[in-house]
C-alpha cells in the first residue's frame, strides 16, 4: 500500500463526462490510479463504473474531460489505442478462443514470428518460442497449469480466468484493468484468482479492479473508488472502514464527509 | 479440475482417415480392380474439382460461415474462360485470368455483404448462388462450349508415375491443399481464421482486424473456385453451364465429413481432402460392385451423421 | 341530332372497343417445360416462340426448377391460366403427379397438350405430340447389333437416373432393338442382361457421365459398346474412353439429335444417334392452340413427331440417314 506523501500517479482522469441521449452516465467523474496498487472500483448499477472503465480502456470516447497517463494527456479512439499505450483489459467474458491452446490465446493478435526468411517471407510462427514464453509467464505468476498446449476449453473457470489475467499481465506496460474477475467462480477458484491479482501488482503493474464482491474487494484492494451517480463519491481505505459503511457510501445512505478522516485514502 | 489432455485421443480428427481406410479395405475385398494404381489415380482426378472447391469452403466454414454459391460460381468461371478463349479469341492465359478474376469478384461481393452490410453468410451466398447461375445460363445461352484450345485443358493431361496416369490437375489440387494446410497451421493469418470462427468478439477485443480476416477468406475462396473452374474445363474438355449444381452441397459434405465443425473454429483442411476422397471412393467402389447410385447417396448421408456425431462425442469426452 | 363532337367520340370509342376486342382475340398459349436449362427445352421454347410470332399468338413460358419438380410445373401452369392462357403445352416432369392439376385446368375449359412424353394415363391430356423414346432406343439398338457384326457384345449402359420413365424407355428400347431381353415400353425398370458388363447413372450430365464411364472402364475394360441416355452423356463417355486410349475400339450410341451431337456423330465420336424434333413438337402445339382459340376445335390423339436414326456410317439391313441430313434437321446452335 502506498503511504508515501506524494504517491506516483500512473493514470488520472479529470471531469469525464459521457452522455447517451438523455442519460448522463459520467457526470464529471475524477479518477486516480497510483503506482503499485490495486484500486477497486465499486458502485451500484447505473453508478457509472462501467462507463468509467470503458473510457479508460478506450472502448468509448468521453464527451468532456481528460485522461492522463503518466502525467501526459492521452486520447483513445478505440481499445487498440489503449492497448498500444500499455493498458490491458481483462474483459468479463475473457475474450479467449476456447478451442485454441493456452499459448495461442496468450499471444492472440501478437503472435511471434520466426526470425529471418521463414518468419519474414513465409510468415511462419515461432511456436516453440511462444510456448516457452507462455510457460515462463505463467510460472512467473505462479499459475499452476502444466501444459501450454491444452485447449482453453479444457480448463476450469478459474484456470481460464488465470489465463486471461496472465495474458494482460504479460503485455501490459502501465495498467491492468479487470472487469469482475471473480464473478461466477467458486470459493477456491476465486481465491486462486485473487492471489494472481496480488502477484500482478507485486510485479509492478497497478490494477484497476471492478467488482461487486465486497469480501474479495476488501481482501485485495489497497484503495476503493466508490462510483455513484456518475461521479466519484469517495476513495476509501479498506483497512480503516467497514464493509457495511462502504456499501452505505455506495448506495448513498452515507456521504463521504460523514466518514472519519482515516477512512479516506 | 480438468482431465489431463495427454490421454485424449482425437477421434474427431482420426475419424475421417479411419472411414477412408475402412472404405478402401472394403472395396479392395469386393473388387480386385479397386486397389490398382490406375484406379486410385482415377479417383484423384474425379475428385479434383470438388476437392479444390472444398478448400475454399473449409476456410469459410472455419470462420463459422458457409458458402452456398461455390459450385455455381465455379460454373460461371468455366463459362467465362471457355467463351473468352473461343468466341472472343483471347489468349488462353488471359482467358484463364478473366475466369479466375470473375470468381474472385464474386468472392469479394460475398465478403463485402457479410462484413460491411453484416448479412448472414447463408443468406448472402444463397443470393449470389442464384445470381451466378442466372449469369452463367444467360451468357452461355444454356449451350455447352466446345472445341477449346489445348492450353485451356492442359491440366487434364496426365503423366506416368510407375504404371499409373496422374493428372496435373490432381497434383495442383494436392499442392493447394499443402499450401492451405501450411497457412492455417503455421502463420498468424491462418490462426486468426480459427480465432475468428471460434470467438469473433474475442478477436475484436484483442485487436485482430476481424472484418479483414473474413473478407480475405471469402476472396481467397473465390479465387480457389476459379482454379476449380479451370480444373473442371480441363477434365471434361468443355465449358458446361450446367456444371457445378451438385458441387455446392458436395463441397460442404466433404468439409463436414473431414471433421470441420460447421460452428467454426475447429477443423483441419486436410480433413476436407479425406472427405472428398471418401465420396469418390464410394462412388467408384459401388460402380465396380455394380451397385445402384442410390446407395451411394444413402452412404453419404449416413457418413455425414457419423462424422458430426464422432466429432461431438470426442469433444465431450475431453471436458 | 348527333353533334359532330359526339359522332367523333362514338367513332373513337368503337375503334377502341374493336381494338380491345382484337387484342382479346390474340390466342394466349402457355408452354411448361421440365427445366429452363436443358438445351432440348431451350430449343422447344424457341420453336414455340417462332411459331407463335408467325401465327400472331402470345406465348407464355415457364418450367420447374429441375427434372422431377412437379410442384414448380403446377405453379407455372396456374399462373399462365390466370394470365389468360387457353392452351397449355407441357412436358410433364412427373407423369402421374401432374394429372390432378391438368384435370383442374381442363375443367376450366383450357386445352392441355402433352409434349415429348405422355402424362399417366395418357388420356389425361387432350392430345400428345411426342417422340417415342422407346422407338428411339430400338433404332440405335438395331444399328448397334448390325454394326457389331457378330462380335460378342460387352455393353456399358450410361443411364439417366433410377426410376425415370424416359431413361427406362430409351434403355429398354435399346435392349429390344439389340435383341436382348427387354422390358416393354410401359416399364420404369431398366432391363439387365449378362452382355451388359456395367450400368451407371449419368444424370444426363457430361461430367458425371465421364466419371461413370471411367469407373465402368475400371470394372470392365473389355467394353466394346456404350449405350448413352443422351448426347452430353455420350461426350462424357468419349472423354473417358479417349483418356484410357480406348476410343477407337468402342462404339457409342445415343439419343437426341441436337446439333452438337450430330457434329459429334460426324466426327465419329458417336456412331449413331436417334434424332428427335423438339421444335416440331412445340410448333405443332402452338398451331393447335391457335386453332383452338379461333375455332374452338381441340386437338386430340397421339401424334408421333418422329424419330430418325442418324448414323455416321450406314450398315446393311438398318435404315438410317446421314449426318448431312441430320445437320439440316438438328436442334441447337447450328
Amino acid at each position: 500500500m502506498n503511504t508515501v506523501a506524494n504517491p506516483k500517479i500512473v493514470m488520472q482522469a479529470k471531469g469525464l463526462v459521457k452522455r447517451y441521449g438523455h442519460v448522463t452516465a459520467l457526470d464529471g467523474v475524477d479518477f486516480e490510479l497510483r503506482e503499485g496498487e490495486i484500486l477497486a472500483v465499486i458502485g451500484d448499477n447505473g453508478a457509472g463504473k462501467s462507463s468509467l472503465i470503458k473510457a479508460l480502456s478506450g472502448a468509448t470516447i468521453p464527451d468532456e474531460g481528460e485522461i492522463l497517463l503518466d502525467g501526459a494527456p492521452v486520447h483513445f479512439r478505440n481499445p487498440l489505442d489503449a492497448r498500444r499505450a500499455g493498458i490491458e483489459t481483462v474483459y468479463q467474458d475473457l475474450a479467449v478462443a476456447p478451442a485454441m491452446t493456452i499459448y495461442e490465446n496468450l499471444f492472440l493478435g501478437r503472435e511471434l514470428r520466426r526470425p529471418g526468411f521463414l518468419g519474414n517471407v513465409l510468415r511462419m510462427l515461432d511456436k516453440k518460442k511462444m510456448l516457452h514464453e507462455s510457460a515462463a509467464r505463467m510460472a512467473d505468476l505462479k499459475v499452476g497449469i502444466q501444459s501450454m498446449t491444452q485447449a482453453v476449453e479444457t480448463l476450469s473457470g478459474g484456470q481460464r480466468q488465470c489465463v486471461a489475467v496472465a495474458r494482460s499481465a504479460a503485455f501490459a506496460r502501465h495498467v491492468v484493468i479487470m472487469d469482475e474477475p471473480t464473478a461466477a467462480l467458486g470459493v477456491k477458484e476465486g481465491n486462486m484468482v485473487l492471489e494472481l491479482i496480488r502477484r500482478v501488482r507485486d510485479r509492478g503493474l497497478p490494477v484497476v479492479l471492478i467488482s461487486h464482491n465486497m469480501p474479495h474487494v476488501f481482501e485485495v484492494a489497497d484503495r476503493i473508488h466508490v462510483a455513484r451517480l456518475g461521479k466519484r463519491a469517495a476513495v476509501l481505505n479498506p483497512k480503516n472502514i467497514s464493509m457495511s459503511d462502504t456499501v452505505a457510501v455506495m448506495t448513498g445512505a452515507m456521504t463521504a464527509d460523514q466518514l472519519p478522516a482515516e477512512a479516506h485514502a | 479440475m480438468a482431465k489431463s489432455p495427454r490421454h485424449h485421443i482425437p477421434w474427431g480428427a482420426l475419424g475421417p482417415w479411419l472411414a477412408l481406410l475402412g472404405a478402401c479395405i472394403f472395396f479392395a475385398t469386393q473388387s480386385d480392380r479397386f486397389l490398382t494404381g490406375g484406379n486410385l489415380s482415377l479417383i484423384m482426378q474425379q475428385v479434383m474439382v470438388v476437392g479444390v472447391i472444398a478448400i475454399g469452403q473449409t476456410l469459410i466454414i472455419l470462420t463459422a460461415g458457409i458458402d452456398l454459391s461455390c459450385g455455381m460460381v465455379m460454373a460461371l468461371g468455366s463459362i467465362i474462360m471457355s467463351k473468352f478463349a473461343t468466341e472472343l479469341g483471347l489468349p488462353v492465359p488471359v482467358a484463364i485470368l478473366c475466369g479466375v478474376g470473375v470468381t474472385t469478384l464474386f468472392g469479394l461481393v460475398n465478403g463485402l455483404l457479410v462484413t460491411r452490410i453484416k448479412l448472414p453468410p447463408f443468406i448472402v451466398t444463397l443470393g449470389t448462388l442464384n445470381i451466378a447461375f442466372a449469369i452463367t445460363q444467360l451468357y452461355s445461352s444454356s449451350q455447352t462450349i466446345t472445341d477449346l484450345p489445348a492450353g485451356l485443358t492442359g491440366l487434364g493431361s496426365t503423366f506416368a508415375v510407375g504404371g499409373a496416369e496422374v493428372a496435373w490437375g490432381a497434383v495442383l489440387m494436392l499442392v493447394l491443399y499443402a499450401l492451405a494446410w501450411f497457412v492455417l497451421r503455421e502463420t498468424a493469418a491462418g490462426r486468426h481464421i480459427y480465432a475468428v470462427g471460434n470467438n469473433a468478439e474475442a478477436t475484436r477485443l484483442v485487436g485482430i482486424p476481424t472484418q479483414r480476416v473474413l473478407l480475405g477468406v471469402y476472396v481467397a475462396a473465390g479465387a480457389l473456385y476459379g482454379i476449380a473452374s479451370l480444373l473442371s474445363v480441363a477434365r471434361t474438355g468443355v465449358g458446361d453451364p450446367n456444371a457445378g449444381q451438385t458441387e455446392n452441397l458436395d463441397a460442404i459434405t466433404a468439409v463436414v465429413l473431414g471433421g470441420t465443425s460447421l460452428f467454426g473454429g475447429r477443423g483441419v483442411v486436410l480433413g476436407s481432402l479425406i472427405g472428398v476422397l471418401i465420396v469418390g471412393v464410394f462412388r467408384n467402389g459401388l460402380t465396380l460392385m455394380g451397385v445402384s447410385s442410390i446407395y451411394q447417396v444413402l452412404v453419404t448421408g449416413v457418413l455425414v451423421i457419423l462424422a458430426v456425431a464422432a466429432d461431438q462425442l470426442s469433444r465431450r469426452g475431453a471436458r | 341530332m348527333f353533334s359532330s363532337r359526339s359522332i367523333l367520340a362514338m367513332a373513337a370509342m368503337s375503334l377502341a372497343a374493336s381494338s380491345a376486342a382484337f387484342a382479346a382475340d390474340q390466342p394466349v398459349i402457355g408452354l411448361v417445360t421440365k427445366t429452363e436449362t436443358n438445351p432440348f427445352f431451350v430449343k422447344m421454347k424457341e420453336g414455340a416462340q417462332e411459331e407463335a410470332k408467325k401465327l400472331g399468338a402470345k406465348l407464355l413460358s415457364g418450367s420447374g426448377k429441375a427434372d422431377g419438380d412437379n410442384a414448380g410445373q403446377i405453379t407455372a401452369m396456374e399462373n399462365m391460366i390466370a394470365a389468360g392462357a387457353k392452351t397449355i403445352l407441357i412436358t410433364p416432369s412427373d407423369a402421374k403427379a401432374i394429372v390432378p392439376a391438368i384435370k383442374k385446368a381442363r375443367d376450366k375449359g383450357v386445352m392441355v397438350i402433352a409434349l415429348d412424353s405422355p402424362a399417366d394415363p395418357p388420356d389425361a391430356t387432350d392430345a400428345l405430340f411426342a417422340t417415342n423414346n422407346y422407338t428411339a432406343g430400338v433404332l440405335i439398338g438395331e444399328y448397334a447389333k448390325a454394326a457389331m457384326a457378330g462380335k460378342t457384345p460387352k455393353i456399358v449402359a450410361l443411364d439417366l437416373l433410377p426410376g425415370h420413365p424416359v431413361g427406362a424407355q430409351r434403355h429398354n428400347g435399346f435392349m429390344k432393338g439389340f435383341g436382348l431381353p427387354a422390358n416393354d415400353a410401359k416399364s420404369n425398370e431398366l432391363s439387365k442382361a449378362p452382355e451388359i458388363v456395367c450400368m451407371a447413372d449419368s444424370f444426363g450430365d457430361q461430367a458425371k457421365a465421364q466419371t461413370a464411364m471411367e469407373n465402368c472402364l475400371q470394372k470392365a475394360p473389355e467394353v466394346n459398346l456404350v449405350y448413352t441416355i443422351n448426347e452430353p452423356a455420350a461426350a462424357g463417355a468419349y472423354n473417358a474412353l479417349k483418356r484410357a486410349g480406348k476410343e477407337k475400339g468402342v462404339m457409342i450410341v445415343s439419343v437426341d439429335g441436337g446439333c452438337q451431337g450430330i457434329k459429334d456423330t460426324n466426327a465419329g465420336i458417336i456412331a449413331a444417334t436417334s434424332q428427335q424434333y423438339p421444335l416440331k413438337m412445340a410448333a405443332m402445339g402452338v398451331a393447335a392452340g391457335v386453332e383452338f382459340a379461333k375455332t374452338g376445335k381441340k386437338a386430340s390423339g397421339y401424334v408421333d413427331t418422329g424419330v430418325t436414326l442418324i448414323a455416321g456410317k450406314s450398315v446393311a439391313g438398318v435404315d438410317s440417314k446421314d449426318t448431312k441430313t441430320g445437320a439440316e434437321l438438328c436442334w441447337g446452335k447450328k
